[in-house]
């Protein structure tokens, strides 16, 4: 079990260092892509460990409990968000945060309308 | 009575999985038996976890909601960026190489046009509200991608801190709006593959209100839109002081 957590966590720091190091290169104080770099190594590492035969359900428990623990984090954070200021940052902020999330769903709509995607 | 008080507050993050896994299991059985399972007990949860956060503002008048009383604090160190990106990750497990690189395409298309949405947007409403400026203007239509993106740009462009705040608040709004409208319109949009959940990362930009809204209507599609809702803030922060202030600073002539 540990073992697939520290490959979770590997691939992380790796991700996030990835992402740390483009936002350097690009001139911006964020971090470009960090968790997407990240999600790549894992996948990735997976395959790697599969192929040797190294992959275990165990090891994979370890990852699947962190899988299975995001939904819990999101509720948790949905609770720590900073909801009462955000509404009472005025009619400008409620307007910005929404309409154009709603034309994004439009555009959403159209554009895999379009495409078709898998 | 002391003592319990002591107790939870020294152990905020054990706390957090009792609250939270207590919520989940009452808003499941409320889905279930009063519900007929039509909305999932997790978009419940979620939804009544930022009611409990804008509870948590008035009563503690802080910045991290529920997470500013005492007793919940442990909320802000589950919900806290280390373990919700450690969780997105892990999701990846669940995830297939094949169909993000089939993908890869629509999802940067889908970034480009999500940014130039949202600034858009945010900057037609900043100018309506009587904004006229390149800098408030722009750190507003930067607001309006992700509550990161505002103030990075603002800062960068020299914003005023009212303007700032107002960006943030902005952002804010916008994770709340998408984690809410995500399970609802879903079905109505076609939001049911991993290709479209990919684009819908794109488009939508804010990685918490990608994750919350998806993993409220399916959380199979999650990793797919998390891949793509990762870059975005990091884009936004790339183009919107830059070419947009500039685009938008000779507009204004």
């Amino acid at each position: 079990m540990i073992k697939g957590l520290a490959l979770l966590s590997f691939s992380f720091l790796l991700g996030m260092w990835t992402g740390d190091l483009l936002g350097a290169w690009l001139g911006i104080e964020a971090n470009v892509g960090g968790v997407g770099f990240a999600m790549i190594f894992l996948i990735l590492l997976k395959e790697g460990f599969s192929k040797k035969g190294w992959w275990s359900t165990d090891l994979e428990f370890g990852i699947e409990f962190w899988n299975k623990l995001y939904i819990p984090v999101v509720i948790a954070m949905a609770a720590s968000l900073n909801v009462k200021s955000a509404l009472s940052s005025g009619i400008l902020a409620v307007l910005a945060g929404t309409i154009p999330v709603f034309f994004a769903f439009w555009v959403f709509k159209i554009l895999v309308k379009s495409v078709k995607p898998s | 009575m002391e003592a319990l008080l002591k107790l939870i507050d020294k152990n905020g993050l054990i706390v957090a999985f009792l609250l939270v896994g207590l919520l989940t299991w009452l808003t499941d059985v409320f889905s279930k038996k009063i519900l007929a399972s039509k909305i999932p007990g997790s978009a419940i949860a979620i939804f009544l976890a930022l009611v409990f956060g804008y509870l948590g503002g008035v009563l503690a008048d802080g910045e991290n909601g529920l997470a500013d009383l005492p007793l919940f604090h442990g909320l802000s160190i589950l919900g806290g960026s280390m373990f919700r990106d450690f969780a997105i990750v892990s999701t990846a497990i669940g995830a297939s190489f094949f169909l993000i690189r089939k993908s890869g395409l629509l999802g940067l298309t889908s970034l480009i046009l999500g940014i130039g949405v949202f600034f858009l947007g945010g900057v037609v409403l900043a100018w309506v509200m009587g904004y006229r400026d390149a800098v408030s203007l722009c750190t507003i239509g930067a607001g309006a991608c992700t509550y990161i993106v505002g103030p990075v740009t603002g800062g960068a462009i020299g914003a005023s801190s009212e303007v700032i705040a107002l960006s943030i608040g902005t952002g804010v709004v916008k994770t709340i709006a998408v984690t809410i409208f995500t399970p609802i319109l879903a079905k109505k949009i076609g939001l049911d593959s991993p290709g479209a959940a990919m684009a819908f990362g794109g488009i939508m930009g804010t990685s918490s209100g990608v994750a919350a809204g998806l993993a409220a209507t399916d959380p199979k599609l999650v990793p797919y839109g998390a891949v793509t809702a990762t870059f975005y803030t990091g884009l936004g922060c790339l183009v919107c002081p830059s070419l947009f202030y500039l685009v938008l600073n000779w507009l204004l002539g």
